[in-house]
This record gives C-alpha cells, sequence and structure tokens, in this order.
C-alpha cells in the first residue's frame, strides 16, 4: 500500500535548532493576524491618548505638554515595553495570540525591541506599512524591516493542547504492513476523528476501501481499530 | 515501544512540568508567588533536557502528529524559560554613557565626520546665503512662518512671558519632535542611507537658513541667547542619529562577507546603542531649551558662556571619556 506523504509543509513551520540537539518548530504568524493585532493595540492607544488629552487640557499648557511626553512615549515605547516586559506580547499580540521572539526562538531582549520598535518608522511607509507588507511577503519569515534588523519573528502562542483520545473500540493489528508514515497517518486519522463529522469521516475512510474493502460507519471503524492496535493499546 | 504505553510512562511528569512553566510564565508578567512548586528550579534543566530526549524519541519513532506538537510546544516554553537573556540592572545605562557610548562614537569617526559636513556644510552655506540675501529664507519659509519667527525673537517681547507651564509645553513639544526626529532619522538609515543624508541636509538649511535670516535682520541678541544653552546638545545629538542611521544605510550597502540581512542585524545592535545617547543628549537639550533658553531674565554673558561651556563639555566628553578600560 502506498500513501503519497507530501514531503512540502503547506504551513508556516520555521525551524530551530536548540543547543539541546533536537529542531523546535514556531508557528510564524503572517500579515494579517499582525495587521489585527495591530488594529486593536491603535485603538487601545489612541483611546487612551484622547481620553488622556480631554483630562490634560483641562490643566492648560502644562498638561499639554505633558500629553505629548505621553504622546511621544506612546508612539515608540509602548511597543518596546510590553514585548520586554509582558513576555514579548503587546494588549493586541496578547489578544491575536501572538509573541515576538528572537529568531532563533528566545524571549525578545532590550536592544531587539528597541531596534524593531523604532524601524517601524520605516516599514510604515509609503503608508500604512507598505514597505513592511512587502518585505514581509519577500521571506518565509514574514520578517518586516524591523524584524530583520533585529533578528525576530512574531509567532503564534498556542494555547496548551489537550491529549486528544483515540474513540473507545476493540484494536485490530493491520493485516498488511505499512510504513512509519502510514501508521503515523492513521493515527492521526483516529485522533483527528473526533473533530470531524460523520460523513467526512466517512469520506476518508473510503479512500483506503481498496485495502480494507470496507465502506462508510464500518470502514471508519475498521481503521480506528487499527490506528489503536498501532498505538498500542491492548487488544 | 508504541504510542500508547509511552505516553502512559511519562504524561505524568509532562503534566507536572507544564504546571511548573505555567508558574515562572506567571511570575513574568505578575510577579505572583509559587503556586506549590512541583519541580524545584534546579530540577528544571534536567527535566527539561530528558523532555527533549523524550520528543526526539517520539520523533524518531513517528508517534502521532498531535503528540508531537504538544511535546513541541511544552519543549519550547520551557527553552524560552532556560534560554533568557540576564535581567539587567539599570545601572547598565550609567556605565553606558560613561563609557561605551562615546567609545562607539569614536570608533565610527568616519561616519561622524562625514554626517558633520553632511549637516554643517549646508548649514553654513544656507546661514552665509541668506544673511546676504535674505529674501532667500522665503525659498523655504512661507511669510507668515517667517513672520512668526521674527516676532518671536522680537527684543521688544515682553521679558518672561513664558511661565513654567509654558514651559513644561514647550519640553513635551520638544521631546515629541526633536527625539521623534532623531528616531526617524536612524530608522530612516535602512533605505540605503538615503533617508539620513536627506534629514541632515533638510534640517542644516532649515537651521541655517532661520540663523542667517534673523541674524541679517539684526535679531541677533533675542536669537543667540535662546540658541546658546542648548545648541552643543542638540545638534550633536542631530549628527549623531545620523551616524546610527548611516550604520545601518552602510551594513545594506556593503555588506561585507555576509548577507545583507545579517550584515544589517549586526550594524543594528550598534546603532540603537547609539541610538541610546543620541536619546540622552536630545533629552538633556529639550529640557535646557524649554527651561533655561527660553527664561529671558538670565543675562547675555551668563547664557554665551554656559553655551560655550556645554561645547566644551560635549567636545571633551566624546574625545575622552571611556579611554580608560574599566
Amino acid at each position: 500500500m502506498t500513501l503519497s506523504v507530501s514531503p512540502l509543509p503547506l504551513d508556516t513551520l520555521c525551524h530551530i535548532e536548540i543547543p539541546e540537539g533536537i529542531e523546535l518548530s514556531l508557528r510564524v504568524a503572517g500579515p494579517v493576524a499582525r495587521v489585527l493585532a495591530w488594529s486593536v493595540d491603535s485603538l487601545i492607544r489612541y483611546g487612551a491618548l484622547w481620553g488622556l488629552f480631554i483630562v490634560l487640557a483641562m490643566l492648560g499648557a502644562g498638561g499639554l505638554g505633558l500629553w505629548l511626553i505621553i504622546l511621544f512615549l506612546a508612539e515608540w515605547l509602548y511597543p518596546v515595553l510590553f514585548e520586554v516586559y509582558a513576555s514579548g506580547a503587546t494588549p493586541g499580540k496578547r489578544t491575536l495570540g501572538l509573541k515576538v521572539v528572537h529568531v532563533n526562538g528566545t524571549p525578545v531582549d532590550w536592544p531587539a525591541a528597541l531596534i524593531r520598535n523604532l524601524l517601524r518608522a520605516v516599514d510604515f511607509l509609503p503608508l500604512l506599512y507598505g514597505c513592511g507588507l512587502v518585505a514581509m511577503v519577500c521571506n518565509r519569515r514574514f520578517q518586516r524591516l524591523g524584524d530583520l534588523a533585529a533578528g525576530t519573528v512574531v509567532i503564534y502562542r498556542d494555547p496548551p493542547a489537550a491529549a486528544p483520545k483515540l474513540p473507545p473500540g476493540p484494536a485490530l493489528p493491520p493485516p498488511f504492513p505499512l510504513y512509519a508514515a502510514e501508521q503515523q497517518l492513521l493515527i492521526d486519522f483516529a485522533e483527528r476523528s473526533a473533530t470531524l463529522h460523520p460523513e467526512r469521516q466517512a469520506e476518508l475512510a473510503d479512500l483506503l476501501a481498496c485495502q480494507t474493502s470496507l465502506y462508510g460507519v464500518v470502514g471508519v471503524e475498521r481503521l480506528c481499530a487499527y490506528a489503536r492496535w498501532l498505538a498500542g493499546e491492548e487488544t | 515501544m508504541r504510542q500508547r504505553p509511552f505516553e502512559d510512562r511519562y504524561t505524568a511528569g509532562w503534566q507536572a512540568f507544564a504546571a511548573r512553566l505555567d508558574d515562572l510564565e506567571r511570575q513574568t508578567t505578575s510577579k505572583n508567588a509559587l503556586v506549590a512548586p512541583l519541580l524545584s528550579v534546579a530540577a528544571l534543566p534536567a527535566a527539561y533536557r530528558q523532555l527533549c530526549q523524550q520528543l526526539a524519541i517520539a520523533r524518531s519513532r513517528r508517534y502521532s502528529d498531535s503528540l508531537l506538537t504538544r511535546l513541541n510546544q511544552l519543549a519550547l516554553r520551557a527553552y524560552q524559560q532556560i534560554y533568557r537573556a540576564p535581567q539587567r540592572r539599570w545601572s547598565v545605562v550609567l556605565e553606558f554613557l560613561t563609557g561605551d557610548f562615546p567609545r562607539r562614537v569614536r570608533a565610527d569617526a568616519k561616519l561622524f565626520w562625514l554626517c558633520t559636513v553632511l549637516f554643517y556644510l549646508p548649514l553654513l552655506s544656507m546661514g552665509w546665503a541668506v544673511y546676504q540675501a535674505p529674501e532667500l529664507i522665503y525659498s523655504l519659509l512661507s511669510p507668515e512662518s517667517v513672520a512668526d519667527l521674527e516676532a518671536m525673537y522680537a527684543p521688544e517681547r515682553i521679558a518672561n512671558d513664558r511661565n513654567a507651564s509654558t514651559d513644561l509645553a514647550m519640553f513635551g513639544y520638544y521631546i515629541h519632535n526633536n527625539v521623534g526626529l532623531g528616531f526617524r532619522t536612524f530608522a530612516g538609515g535602512v533605505l540605503l542611507g538615503i533617508g539620513v543624508a536627506f534629514m541632515l541636509l533638510l534640517n542644516g538649511m532649515f537651521i541655517g537658513a532661520v540663523s542667517g535670516y534673523l541674524t541679517a535682520r539684526g535679531l541677533i541678541e533675542t536669537f543667540y541667547t535662546f540658541i546658546a544653552g542648548h545648541g552643543a546638545f542638540e545638534l550633536t545629538g542631530i549628527v549623531l542619529a545620523g551616524v546610527a542611521g548611516l550604520k545601518l544605510g552602510w551594513a545594506v550597502a556593503a555588506p561585507g562577507p555576509w548577507s545583507r540581512v545579517e550584515s544589517l542585524r549586526q550594524a543594528a545592535v550598534g546603532g540603537v546603542r547609539l541610538i541610546l545617547g543620541v536619546v540622552t543628549l536630545l533629552v538633556l537639550a529639550a529640557f535646557i531649551e524649554a527651561f533655561w533658553s527660553s527664561n529671558r531674565a538670565i543675562p547675555a554673558e551668563i547664557k554665551y558662556t554656559v553655551g560655550a561651556l556645554g561645547w566644551l563639555v560635549i567636545i571633551l566628553y566624546l574625545t575622552l571619556a571611556g579611554r580608560r578600560a574599566s
């Protein structure tokens, strides 16, 4: 039996090699999620600045001076402070489940956060992050110019995933030999089946009907039984 | 060993490890007290290396994608806890300003002189030209701005019509404008230094034109007593922002043996440190400009003396500070 397992992944994983001698994968965030995060941040920032302006304007010229200093800090240092002191995420990034790390996966430090956020001024040119967007689609890690100079990437901060349960039932040894990749595919199918509706499960299982000679729900059941056996459940 | 027995054997350890990481991650964001630590900090690296080994085994045995994803996630979180940059004390800022910053400026002496020429040449030539032919100022400024400018430095303006609150307003304005300009100059360097050259030339021409015009109009005392105090710090700050920006531009234009991106990354590390010094100079300049330069009650002689002292201090600082190894 030959199942074709695509050698080229379609996802946006980027691999880093760590000193422990293994590779870890980071899920890099693309432009859409980052634009949304930036919009949330802008709403927060300019909302707060607007509110502050109303309050500080009542204090006269001195209040205005104070407001200008806060405006300066909000424009330049707001992302830097959050990225350094709040585990790499501004409130907007946190909302979207993103965080900034160095390209080697370690948390950003002061210099890197400063570089990537000061270079926003160039990424923003000619308007609304034009340069940044062009730079992002030109490299595999979606880095804008600031990210390239600072050596940082924006990745997804995935919520801890629960271990999926294989659907309960008997375990059967598959009557045909399977390559490791094919075994993995069967177990993946069984683990995922809880998230698929029955028609889709049957549709996928029917692809292997040439091997199992079983269609529909019975075919699904049989594949899950093989998967349970392959995963090592007792018969 | 097949996947299920493997998972059964190690799941308890993974859960304890994840709980410990939760604690550590919460601590970095909100400094919560530890909730019954399951693993001591000392045991963390060993547990982490074990996890890495288990992930490697799981991969080589081609266990299911969901298991590999979970282990990868756990290992990544632990990696980010273990390999973090050391916490820096705030005293490094002081150490930086007393030694590292002037050393870095001296190391980039060539770029410094290039930026000095790019800034002061248009400043002096524009100043001289406008002094000879004051109407040239209209090529840079609108008639209304010129009228404002003259009103601002008019000697008959009541001495000290500014009070503490307008001083604070101007301080905020200078911070927002001047430090923001420094940052933009630095960032503009990425575009092969064109942005930097543009900023330096434009600012030099503008400052030169204003000085030339006001000198020609005879508003010498009000103008020069105003700029004397902060001039040294502000002008040097602008030039050094140019140096930081040109470092980036040069790295992209002539990357040498590195790729352009890698060369940019290396230059940015040095550039951002220069920018920290620039911020210090520009904030100092903004402070002097708002609270000292604007005070017309101080006699002109004192202001000129302080201005000259400012230049002396900045020159001595940039040439001598940090020469002795610490």
